[in-house]
């Protein structure tokens, strides 16, 4: 039982992928990429346009397969799961998400109960606690009743929260869940997400765009540059000025503010 | 919310599921109108029979009920033989292409989708009017025109075969690498769909006295409905009924897109293909038995989608018995017409085309509302 302790929450050894092209040579995006995630740690994903952090997270979720090396879930590999099974255990959030309309939000969370049904026709008393409390912990419970084209890009995010934490996962895989937010709706999902992560003990890989709210709420940052991982440990030794330039190609400096947390600051 | 339950109001309850009374409502509401609109059309014809001797007569031979014979055996002949079999047929088609409308609308993520638009109707025609002309124009063939296998005639055994094998082949065609895409399905079906139209009208041009066949079969028709017919198409259509309803789930996380249905734990490309060939077994089987009836697929599962919601557990029931009700209806109307009666096909778009219109009008309006 030792095992399991250890057994690491997301796994990726030696990873290579293309994406096949039809007439032309693949597309590589991820090289020989090695990462290990514990159970219950909070990871931010950072990395330029087109460094392969979707296809990182896709491969965890089961949607792509490596073109070699493995790619494993709580200590199995990802091809080996049975495709409701993991879907019981890793939910994602994408970057695009149709909300089909018509459907309560309600209805749209509980469709996150769909890796668990056990009715044929209806649901368990089970799924209705999981849904209400996918909404409170997603501080969606007021947008119950709405319809996806009455929720403001603010609320459509929490929506979509919600519908990956009713998949009760213990992986959480979040593609840019800051996007599309203002600034005080970034925050406050991030403070959300930490929570989550803190009481229920979810492990969470997020993809994020800013350096500083990355630093500010995970504990550890992997920074993938053009497919391979160009940084992997806590923000404030990894994210260097120098690695910044490098790999973002913008210069930044690091300031510290009145709080004593050392953000860094855009030099333009 | 944190500051309501801290002021001690009651949290509202979370509504998921399908409320009872509804379903009850709806497909309760549906069967009873069903079954009147089925006794009513079985009773009314160019020799009326009333509506009691109707259902007396449907009581007592259907069901059995201990009910005095007061009715002329003439009455029981037509409402047994000529009018039951049309009726059921009706229902069983309306039924059919509803519920495969409701199941294309939704897999191919399309509102405009038909139970067609990936080729059956296109192969059926083709097979049909390649079964009605060839007899005729080479007469050796005609030795086996007349011939039956399970119940149908060599028009129906091609135009069900002609459905069936263009959707399959359509389906190859669209897939790459193990996908499927939705857009390249409707494209290469529009394609197949094209060519076959060209070959169907080709026949036509050269068909000299089947054209007049070849036509009528591509309005639709129940008039050719028989027992044989019907026990052929209905144990078909029932199966696909039930085998679509049990993936309700699985139809409504479509919706979502094919990467989130997938990481909700569905085999996207494997549930696609399965509901491909269920919808389009039952497109086949109604097609073969009345040729190609048109609107019914289209407008049923999208005024229903409009009141009852997008559901697919509500949904996909109440299309069936929306789409036999307006069959049954619309084919009344085609039999009762003065002189002899018209296809009913013409009927249904008569009904559906302005309908359509309405609804393209609504859907512009609704979409104005939403870029306000």
């Amino acid at each position: 039982m030792t095992v399991a302790l250890t057994t690491p929450a997301a796994e990726l050894r030696g990873v290579h992928f293309a994406y096949q092209r039809a007439h032309r040579e693949p597309l590589p995006v991820l090289r020989s990429v090695d990462l290990q995630l514990r159970p219950g740690e909070l990871v931010a994903l950072l990395g330029a346009n087109g460094s392969g952090k979707t296809t990182l997270l896709r491969l965890l979720s089961g949607a792509l397969r490596p073109g070699s090396g493995v790619a494993a879930v709580l200590g199995r590999t990802v091809r080996d799961w049975p495709r409701m099974a993991l879907a019981r255990r890793v939910a994602v959030l994408p970057q695009h998400m149709e909300l089909p309309e018509g459907f309560r939000v309600a209805e749209l969370v509980e469709m996150g109960r769909a890796p668990h049904a056990r009715r044929w026709f209806g649901s368990t008393a089970e799924d209705e606690q999981a849904v209400a409390r996918a909404l409170r912990d997603a501080d969606a419970e007021s947008l119950a009743d709405r319809y996806p084209q009455e929720l403001s890009g603010g609320e459509r995010q929490r929506v979509l929260v919600a519908m990956a934490l009713a998949q009760e996962p213990s992986l959480l895989l979040l593609d840019e869940p800051t996007l599309h937010l203002d600034l005080a709706h970034q925050v406050s999902l991030l403070h959300r997400l930490r929570r989550l992560n803190l009481q229920r003990g979810i492990t969470v890989l997020a993809v994020l765009h800013d350096l500083n709210l990355a630093a500010a709420f995970a504990p550890r940052v992997i920074v993938l540059d053009a497919g391979r991982v160009a940084a992997d440990g806590a923000p404030d030794e990894v994210l260097t000025t120098d690695l910044v330039s490098r790999v973002f190609g913008v210069r930044m400096e690091p300031v510290i503010s009145s709080s004593g947390r050392r953000n860094l600051a855009l030099e333009v | 919310m944190r500051t309501a339950l801290a002021t001690g109001e009651a949290a509202r309850p979370i509504r998921i599921g399908l409320s009872l009374t509804r379903a009850l409502v709806v497909l309760g509401g549906g069967g009873l109108l069903l079954m009147a609109v089925v006794v009513v059309a079985v009773g009314i014809g160019s020799t009326p029979v009333s509506i009691g001797d109707t259902a007396a007569i449907l009581g007592h031979r259907l069901l059995g009920l201990p009910i005095a014979q007061t009715w002329p055996a003439s009455a029981e002949t037509i409402i047994l033989d000529i009018r039951l079999p049309r009726v059921l047929t009706a229902m069983l088609v309306g039924g059919g292409l509803a519920m495969a409308g409701t199941v294309f609308q939704a897999l191919l993520r399309n509102p405009l989708a038909d139970p067609y638009v990936i080729g059956t109707a296109a192969g059926a025609s083709f097979g049909a009017a390649l079964g009605i002309a060839a007899p005729l124009a080479v007469p050796s063939l005609a030795i086996g025109a007349g011939s039956s296998l399970l119940g149908l005639g060599v028009v129906q055994l091609l135009a069900f075969a002609g459905g069936l094998g263009t959707v399959l082949l359509v389906y190859a065609v669209a897939r790459s690498a193990g996908r499927v895409q939705v857009v390249t399905l409707l494209l290469t079906g529009y394609a197949v769909s094209s060519v076959l139209a060209a070959m169907v009208a080709l026949l036509m041009f050269l068909s000299g006295r089947a054209l007049g066949a070849i036509f009528s079969w591509l309005m639709g028709s129940l008039a050719n409905a028989s027992w044989p017919a019907l026990t052929f198409a209905a144990p078909l259509l029932l199966a696909s009924f039930v085998l679509l309803l049990a993936r309700w789930r699985r139809i409504n996380l479509l919706l979502l897109g094919d990467a989130q249905a997938g990481s909700l734990g569905v085999d996207v490309e494997r549930e696609k293909l399965v509901l491909t060939l269920l919808a389009t077994l039952a497109t086949s089987a109604a097609v073969a038995v009345s040729g190609t009836i048109g609107f019914v697929g289209l407008v049923v599962p999208h005024l229903l989608r409009l009141v009852i919601g997008p559901d697919h557990r509500l949904l996909l029931p109440a299309s069936m018995l929306g789409g036999a009700i307006l069959l049954v209806v619309a084919d009344l109307g085609a039999r009762v017409v003065p002189g002899g009666g018209i296809p009913v096909g013409v009927v249904t778009a008569l009904i559906g085309a302005p309908f359509f219109l309405w609804l393209l009008r609504r859907s512009r309006l609704s979409r104005i509302e939403l870029d306000r």
